[in-house]
Order: structure tokens, then C-alpha cells, then sequence
């Protein structure tokens, strides 16, 4: 039972083949053998969980009508608020912070009946790609225990990957899904901008932040987002529905898509194993197998991807971030002398080292004398990645790359080194830059053992076309069925 | 010694607190004196995951005023976040508007001292949210109320083109019965809804050349008096200061002033201008604005005539006294209400009247307007027309409007039931008159004597005609009939 997905959990709770109570109480006894060693979560709400799923139960016992998720056990990023337990972002500064309301997509999943399992792991506010920038622990990767699951949705993934959970939210920045994703052997979608609400998630970078669904498969891909996308009034930038209806993601999924036309960038692949780039070599050989043509995109500003969004993100987090400063919520140093220090003394105590890194590059970046050359200039580089993206769809349907250009690192391995932990997110950055929505699924193994992704893009609002693409690979191969070993 | 003659440069920003059901970007309800923390949410508390949502009407009441003050209003604008650190701002960071504000470019028309107008130039006006309040009660601590975190603020800037503390008085008066004119702001000063923050500094000419003082920028400055006084203490200690010390305006030694109410002076704060940089940037989390012809159209349309050109035609068209004018015009409500009975038939002069000695009483003692005293435009253009026909004596109809917002009657069933219609009637005068002439001989040949006595004798017999006739004789026909017979 542990390994049926959240699809096919679903329809059997609802036939009534399973309850709720029962998958429920399975996913707390692996968390109870397991989770210490994977470390995917902060917290968790056995006993809430177990009460909802009971409800679910009755409700369909009784022949009621339960949501889309009808007690499905789902996991939350913790940088997503909740009205129980804490939201914490993984910062000591917000270790004890409970958040007066619910985000828009936890209230999507209540509504939908999803059984909340707990809330997981993350680098500090989401900056960081291996989840070592936690503030309150450590995430392995349940392939190999010594090494990292990704991040910064890294404790997402690797409580799907281990079967902690049956699907789970993720937020992406970066490619904090999708990297994650990739090295956890999971599913990762990054929805469009404004397709998913980002209220009540933490902001890390505004402009680029967006939650989407880590999930075993395509298909509970675009059950998830069958559930929490939608125009919210309480977010300006989620898009208007007239503008970008929302299809049935599931309705089409299975239609793949006739005369495919892949695009690639072959030069965008510097510095990636070679196991990987063979694993994405061969994914390619599926779909043209499938009848799908490869051309060859042209992206000429993808190189200034990571720079500019180092300028962008750090800015937008300098500012996002300063709200933390003691006094209102949130740690508060034990004895200040006068105000100031309640602010220079509680930051300095509860920030973690990339987030205060990162606090000081954004600040820079907008000091007067230095926003042009840096912000200004940053902005007009996403235009023209942006509009190297627009161009590229003109000729093909979906662009296909790696998403990390090696597989699951070891833990430590790039913490002295935070330039080459920021290359990591190479292939997923621009993504973020141009509000496009991907998606990274399970295409292969290195010799280790280690899981490989194939990132797939597709234009804004091409979400249903893009879960298309993907699960026609899904249904030829079975490298989303691989499990870790971890009894 | 050289002779020294000198121009006060003054200008001034103006924080307006708009009227808006809603605060800038929540939904809570605007307040004065409540519970601290009462008026509170987790946008406006800043909180972790929230977003701004931006109100509307704000926008709308903003451009209003920006039209009335005849700016050019932005068709494209946006929010900026304009960063610093302070306890009663809770994100750090205050939602403003930067190098796009809502309108620019205007000017306003003040009455000058020779009795003219003056066009005082308005550089800008942008919207933005305030702060809360820190409240530094007992102890060694200080406590926030945020009830008036994100109540919307306009800012209007004006050029330094006043050249006196009178004309910076009556430009802060002129733009409060404006901003009430519109219904944008209720504008009471006791509760802090326009807050003033005047440039000072002075041209001095002295045979030995021309020599400007460093400015001084007065802070937060809350009542016209205030205002007025603190400009004339500062035109008096900068010259003061000029000719002891000689210093003059450069590049950062402008400084900022308080006003200390008790001592009726002006109090150093910050010597030179701190270098502050708020690294301005925009909200990513608000779209920009952009309004359509349509819509600015639709804004326009709730324009009205300003109350400074009111008052300046009911003085040209109805010859009432400039005092008199400004009286009516004053409040938006008592203008409407005159005007309409002006178009119902009333004299003017008369109504002015009315209204001025009796209405506006009557409305300050009910603590209401004078819209809402019962009182229609007809029934006291009415009692105007039949004070105008001698029908009723002008001490009556001030009775007789009195009763007509106690009782709701029309002035003749009033004037009929209090008996207060005038004696007009010749024939009958004529024999009381002839009564009065016999009953009071002496004073006849007092009259009749000539010299000083005379006048004053004459004075006595009408107003023996008036007490016999319980003062509802018409006046001016018992004079002509006395003339008469005594000639």
C-alpha cells in the first residue's frame, strides 16, 4: 500500500477499498521508523491528521461528497503559514512563530481534504539548493544517507521520495522544486507565475517565488494542481482567470501530443557529469521513439541567468526580509541596550550565514549609487531572457535540459563554496526569470544510484501541455517506480 | 552699517489622511482612539506570507485632489518600497510611491495679502501608507500601536513660492476646505489628518551682496498655528543667526527642526541632513497602476467648483462682503444649501444672512450640518422673498427660521401663526399714526422745533407707532406716513 500514488490512493478511499485512518496511520508508522534518519520534517500533526482522516472516513462512509484529495496525506514546505503548529522558514529568528491565518493553498487543500501530515524541512527562507541551510536540521537524501536531498524544497522531496508522505508542496525561486526534485527522484512542477497563489507563503524573492506540487507522478502532478491553482484577490499578481483560464489538468493528460517539437540548447550544458547528460541524451531518444522532433532553441542570455538573479532575488530578500528585526514577532536578543540593538542583536543572533550573505548582496545591489548598475541592469537581462524564451516557443513546443548538473552531492561538499553551490542551480534559474512554468521528472540513475531529472518547459500557462509532455515519457519508462531502500 | 532687506523662501509637504472606507492596502476599517491594536490584520501587522492589496478608492480620492490642484495626473504609475528601520513600522518598509507619482506638475491658488491671487506651484502628490504609533509610556520599555499602520497618506509637495507665514497659513487652509470640498478627508487637525512639514530659509541682500541661509525643515507640525508661528520664530532666529555667524546654504547643511509648542520656539533635532538612502525599489508584490482615460474621465466627474473661486464669485455676482463669502463658502454643504435657495428665488444678501446669524448657529449647537437641520432651499428662499416684501420685519425672520428647523412649517404659516406678518396697510397706520401724533405733543414741537432735537423726536414717535402695533407695522411705511403728516 505504501507505494501507490496519491491518485490511485485517492480513488480507494473514496471506493472505500482504504480509509483515510488507514494510509494515515501507515505514513506515521514509516515516520516513526524512518523519518529520523531522512529528517524531512519540522513538525508534524499525528493526532489532527488522524482526526481528519477519520472525518473523511465518516463522510464517505455516510455516502457524502469529500474533495478532490479525500484523505490523501500531504506534507507542507514550513515557509507556507498554517493556523496550527509553527511556520518557521527553517530559522531559529521564526522558531516559535505561529502564524495567525492560513496560506491560500493550505486553505485549497483543507478544502480538498487532504490529511495535513506535517510540515517540512527547508534551507533558512528557501535560500539555498541542499537544505544544509536549515536553521533546525538536517534533510539527508533517502538514496544515499550521506548526501544531500537538494533543496530548498529538500525536505519535500525527500518525503515523497521515501514515502513519508503521498505528494507534497514545494516552493521554487530558483528551482528549489525542480533541482530537489531531480535529486530526490521525484516529480517537481514550478507552475507560471501568478498561476498559484503566493499568499501566506514566506517571500523569499517576489517577483520569482511560486508554489507548485512534488508528487511520485505526472499524473498526481496535475491532480495537485487541479486543487491549488486559481486566481486569488488577496494575491495582485496571481493572473485573473479570463486572462489564463485553468483546465481539467487531468482531463487531456493521457493524449500525448502529436508531432512534439523539442527544443534544445546543446551549448547549455557546460560543466554537467556525463552520466547526466547521457541520461537526458537518452530521454530524448524516448520521445523521438514517440514520433517527437528535436530543434536546436537559441538562448543567447542564458549565461547572465544566474547573475541576474543573484541581483534580483537578494535584492527583493534584503527588503522582504527586514520585517524580522525583533520587534513585533519572532526572536527578540535576551537584554538590548536601546532599539537598535533590539534590531542589529536579534538579527545577527537568528539569521543563518547564507541568509545574512544574502541580506547584505540585496542591499548592496539597491543602495543608492549602485541600483542602476546592478537592479536596473539585472531587470533588463530577465527582458531579454524572457524574451529569448518567446522567441525559442515560436519554433517548438516544450525546451528539454537537465535540471542539476550532477546528481545528489555529499553532505558538506559545497558549504565553503557558496559560488559553486549557486551553480548548481544553473539550469533552473532562468525559468524563474522569465515566470515560465517547469518541470523536473525522474529520467535515469548514475552508477551510484543516485536519480537523475529531465527538465521540461513550455510557454506561460502552458502548464497542461507540459504535464502532457511529461507523462507521455512517464508512461514509457519506469524510473518514477524505483524506491529507495530505507527499512 | 549696511542696510539688510531679505525674502522668506518657504515651501511646504503636506501629509493628507484620506477618508477611505478601507485602509491602503487591508481590509480594516480606519479609526481614531480605539483599543491600540484593535484596527489591526496580518497585512497591516506585517506578518510573515502577507500581501498588499491596493485600495481603490484611495487611488481615486488621490487623483481628485491631484486634478483640483491642477497636476498632470500620471496615466502610468506604480509602488515603490522605500526602506527603514522603525519600531512603528512594521515590515521595515513603508509602500510609497517614488519617481512616479500619482500627479505632478500643478499649482494652487491662494489669496495674497494685497488681495489678490497667488499660485502657489505644486511639484508633486503620491499616495502611500502610514505608520503606527510608538508610545513611550512608564518603564524602560515603549510600547507600538499599529491601528494607524497603513491608514492612506497623500503627500503633496509644493515649491518653495510662499513668501510669508501668512501665505504658508492660508495655502494649509486653502487645501483643507479643498480636500473637504472633495469629501477625500474629513482634515481635522485635532486628530492629526493633515500634517505639515515646512522648508524654510531667507535671501538676504546686504550691501555686500546676496547670502541664503541654510534651510531648516520643521517637522510633523499639527495645527495652522503651530504652523504660522513656527515659520515666523524661524524667520526671525535665521536672520538673527545670518548676521552673527554669516553661515550660508551648501550641499548638506540643511537641518531639521521641532516645534515645541510650550516654549514657542523651534528646537534642533538633526544638525546636518543625515545621508539617508531608503533604497527605493518597486513592490514586487503590487501591479502597477494604470488609469485609463476612461476611468480618470469617470474621476473627473465628481469634481466640483473649488471653494477659494466660490467665494470669489459670491462676492463678485452677489456683492456679499469677501468675510461673508468666505463664511459660506467654508463648508461644501452650507455653499450647496445657499446657492440652491439663491436659485429658488432668495436674495442673496438676505440669505446670507439667514444663513450666517441663524442657520450655522443653529447647526453648531445641533453638532449637525446644515443640510441635515430639516430645513428646504424653497422654505428659506421663501422667508427671504417675504422679509425682501416687507411682509415680515428681518428680527422676525431670523424667529421664524428658527421655528422652521424646529417644525419643519413653511415660513408664512409660521409668520401667520406667530402673528408676524407686517401692518402694510396705509389706512390703518395712517390712524395710529394720527392716534400717536396727538397722544404726544411735546414731541411733535420737539420735531417741529428743528435741531438736534429733531431727529431724535422723530426717532420716539415711530417707535411709539411700533409698540402700539406690537412691532408688526412695517417700518418704512410708518416712516412715510409720519413724514407726511408732520411736514
Amino acid at each position: 500500500m505504501d507505494w501507490l500514488s496519491a491518485k490511485q490512493l485517492k480513488e480507494k478511499i473514496a471506493s472505500g477499498k482504504i480509509s483515510s485512518v488507514e494510509a494515515t496511520k501507515v505514513v506515521f508508522e514509516r515516520i516513526t521508523k524512518i523519518e529520523p534518519v531522512v529528517g524531512a520534517y519540522i513538525s508534524t500533526f499525528e493526532e489532527q491528521a488522524m482526526a481528519k482522516a477519520a472525518e473523511v472516513d465518516k463522510r464517505i462512509a455516510a455516502g457524502e461528497p469529500a474533495g478532490k484529495l479525500s484523505g490523501v496525506p500531504i506534507a507542507i514546505k514550513d515557509n507556507m503559514c498554517t493556523t496550527f503548529g509553527t511556520t518557521t522558514c527553517a530559522s531559529k529568528i521564526l522558531a516559535n512563530f505561529h502564524a495567525p491565518y492560513n496560506a491560500t493553498v493550505v486553505e485549497k487543500l483543507l478544502a480538498a481534504d487532504a490529511v495535513i501530515v506535517g510540515k517540512t524541512n527547508l534551507d533558512e527562507f528557501a535560500m539555498g539548493s541542499s537544505t544544509e541551510n536549515s536553521g533546525l536540521k538536517q534533510t539527508v537524501n533517502p538514496w544515499d544517507t550521506t548526501r544531500v536531498p537538494g533543496g530548498s524544497s529538500g525536505g519535500s522531496t525527500a518525503a515523497v521520495a521515501a514515502g513519508l508522505c503521498y505528494a507534497a508542496l514545494g516552493s521554487d525561486t530558483g528551482g528549489s522544486i525542480r533541482q530537489p526534485a531531480s535529486l530526490c527522484g521525484v516529480v517537481g512542477l514550478k507552475p507560471t507565475y501568478g498561476r498559484v497563489s503566493r499568499y501566506g507563503l514566506v517571500a523569499y524573492g517576489s517577483s520569482l517565488d511560486q508554489i507548485g506540487p512534488v508528487t511520485q507522478t505526472v499524473e498526481d502532478a496535475a491532480l495537485m494542481m487541479n486543487i491549488i491553482t486559481g486566481h486569488d484577490p488577496a494575491d495582485s499578481t496571481s493572473v485573473d482567470e479570463q486572462t489564463a483560464p485553468i483546465p481539467d489538468y487531468l482531463e487531456k493528460l493521457d493524449e500525448p501530443v502529436k508531432q512534439l517539437k523539442i527544443g534544445i540548447v546543446p551549448s547549455f550544458n557546460a560543466g554537467a557529469d556525463e552520466q547526466v547528460r547521457k541520461a537526458i541524451a537518452n530521454a530524448l531518444n524516448v520521445y523521438n521513439g514517440l514520433g517527437a522532433d528535436t530543434i536546436e532553441a537559441q538562448m543567447p542570455h542564458l549565461d547572465y541567468a544566474i547573475a541576474a538573479y543573484y541581483v534580483i532575488a537578494t535584492a527583493e530578500a534584503s527588503s522582504n526580509l527586514s520585517r524580522y528585526d525583533g520587534v513585533h514577532y519572532g526572536h527578540r536578543t535576551a537584554e538590548p541596550n536601546d532599539y537598535i540593538e533590539v534590531y542589529t542583536k536579534s538579527r545577527a543572533e537568528a539569521f543563518g550565514k547564507e541568509v545574512k550573505r544574502r541580506i547584505m548582496l540585496g542591499t548592496y545591489a539597491l543602495s543608492s549609487g549602485y541600483y542602476d548598475a546592478y537592479y536596473l541592469k539585472a531587470l533588463k537581462v530577465r527582458n531579454l531572457i524572457r524574451q529569448d524564451f518567446v522567441k525559442a516557443f515560436e519554433n517548438c513546443d516544450c525546451i528539454m535540459m537537465l535540471v542539476s548538473p550532477t546528481t545528489a552531492f555529499k553532505i558538506g561538499e559545497k558549504m565553503d563554496d557558496p559560488l559553486k553551490m549557486y551553480l548548481s542551480d544553473i539550469y533552473t534559474i532562468a525559468v524563474n526569470l522569465a515566470g515560465i512554468p517547469g518541470i523536473s521528472i525522474p529520467c535515469g540513475f548514475d552508477d551510484k544510484g543516485l536519480p537523475i531529472g529531465l527538465q521540461i518547459l513550455t510557454p506561460a500557462f502552458g502548464e497542461d501541455k507540459l504535464l502532457r509532455i511529461a507523462r507521455m515519457y512517464e508512461q514509457q519508462t519506469d524510473w518514477h517506480k524505483r524506491k529507495p531502500n530505507l527499512s | 552699517m549696511n542696510k539688510v532687506d531679505y525674502k522668506v523662501l518657504v515651501g511646504l509637504e503636506i501629509h493628507v489622511q484620506l477618508c477611505t472606507r478601507t485602509k491602503m492596502f487591508c481590509g480594516c476599517a480606519l479609526g481614531f482612539g480605539e483599543q491600540p491594536n484593535s484596527r489591526v490584520c496580518p497585512v497591516c501587522l506585517g506578518m510573515p506570507g502577507v500581501l498588499p492589496v491596493m485600495n481603490k478608492q484611495a487611488v481615486e480620492f488621490s487623483t481628485l485632489v491631484g486634478l483640483a490642484l491642477n497636476c498632470q495626473i500620471a496615466e502610468f504609475t506604480k509602488w515603490d518600497r522605500k526602506s527603514y528601520y522603525y519600531p512603528d513600522l512594521p515590515k521595515n518598509y513603508q509602500i510609497s510611491q517614488y519617481d512616479l507619482p500619482l500627479a505632478a506638475n500643478g499649482y494652487i491658488e491662494i489669496p495674497a495679502t494685497n488681495g489678490d491671487l497667488k499660485k502657489i506651484r505644486i511639484r508633486r502628490a503620491h499616495l502611500e501608507e502610514d505608520a503606527g504609533k510608538n508610545l513611550h509610556t512608564a518603564g524602560n520599555f515603549s510600547q507600538v500601536d499599529l491601528n494607524r499602520a497603513g491608514t492612506p497618506l497623500l503627500e503633496i509637495v509644493t515649491e518653495p513660492d510662499m513668501n510669508s507665514a501668512t501665505e504658508v497659513r492660508a495655502l494649509a487652509e486653502e487645501l483643507q476646505r479643498i480636500v473637504r470640498y472633495l469629501g477625500v478627508s474629513e482634515a481635522d487637525m485635532q486628530k492629526g489628518h493633515m500634517r505639515f512639514e515646512p522648508n524654510v530659509n531667507l535671501v538676504i541682500n546686504r550691501g555686500d551682496g546676496q547670502f541664503k541661509t541654510p534651510i531648516v525643515e520643521v517637522k510633523n507640525l499639527n495645527s495652522f498655528r503651530a504652523l504660522e508661528n513656527s515659520i515666523e520664530y524661524e524667520i526671525d532666529r535665521q536672520l538673527d543667526q545670518f548676521l552673527e555667524t554669516g553661515e550660508v546654504m551648501e550641499m548638506g547643511n540643511k537641518s531639521t527642526r521641532g516645534w515645541d509648542d510650550a516654549r514657542e520656539m523651534t528646537v534642533l533635532q538633526r544638525e546636518k541632513e543625515e545621508a539617508h538612502d531608503y533604497r527605493y525599489f518597486p513592490d514586487p508584490d503590487l501591479v502597477p497602476v494604470r488609469i485609463s482615460e476612461q476611468w480618470l474621465s469617470e474621476i473627473k466627474s465628481r469634481l466640483c467648483e473649488l471653494p477659494l473661486n466660490k467665494q470669489i464669485r459670491y462676492v463678485k455676482d452677489y456683492g456679499l462682503s469677501d468675510y461673508d463669502a468666505g463664511v459660506l463658502t467654508a463648508d461644501r454643504q452650507v455653499a450647496n444649501f445657499f446657492e440652491a435657495s439663491v436659485a429658488a428665488g432668495g436674495e442673496p444678501k438676505r440669505l446670507c444672512n439667514l444663513l450666517t446669524q441663524v442657520g450655522l448657529k443653529l447647526a453648531n449647537t445641533r453638532g449637525c450640518s446644515i443640510a441635515e437641520l430639516g430645513l428646504s432651499a424653497d422654505g428659506v428662499a421663501e422667508l427671504a422673498k417675504m422679509t425682501e416684501a416687507g411682509e415680515i420685519s428681518a428680527s422676525a425672520a431670523n424667529t421664524i427660521l428658527e421655528e422652521m428647523a424646529k417644525t419643519g412649517k413653511s415660513p408664512r404659516a409660521l409668520a401667520e401663526e406667530m402673528n408676524l406678518i407686517q401692518k402694510s396697510d396705509a389706512g390703518e397706520l395712517e390712524k395710529i399714526v394720527d392716534e400717536v401724533l396727538r397722544d404726544n405733543q411735546k414731541a411733535v414741537d420737539d420735531f417741529k422745533a428743528g435741531g438736534k432735537k429733531s431727529g431724535k423726536a422723530r426717532g420716539f414717535l415711530l417707535g411709539q407707532v411700533m409698540q402700539k402695533t406690537k412691532g408688526r407695522a412695517n417700518p418704512r411705511v410708518v416712516a412715510e406716513i409720519l413724514d407726511k403728516k408732520l411736514s
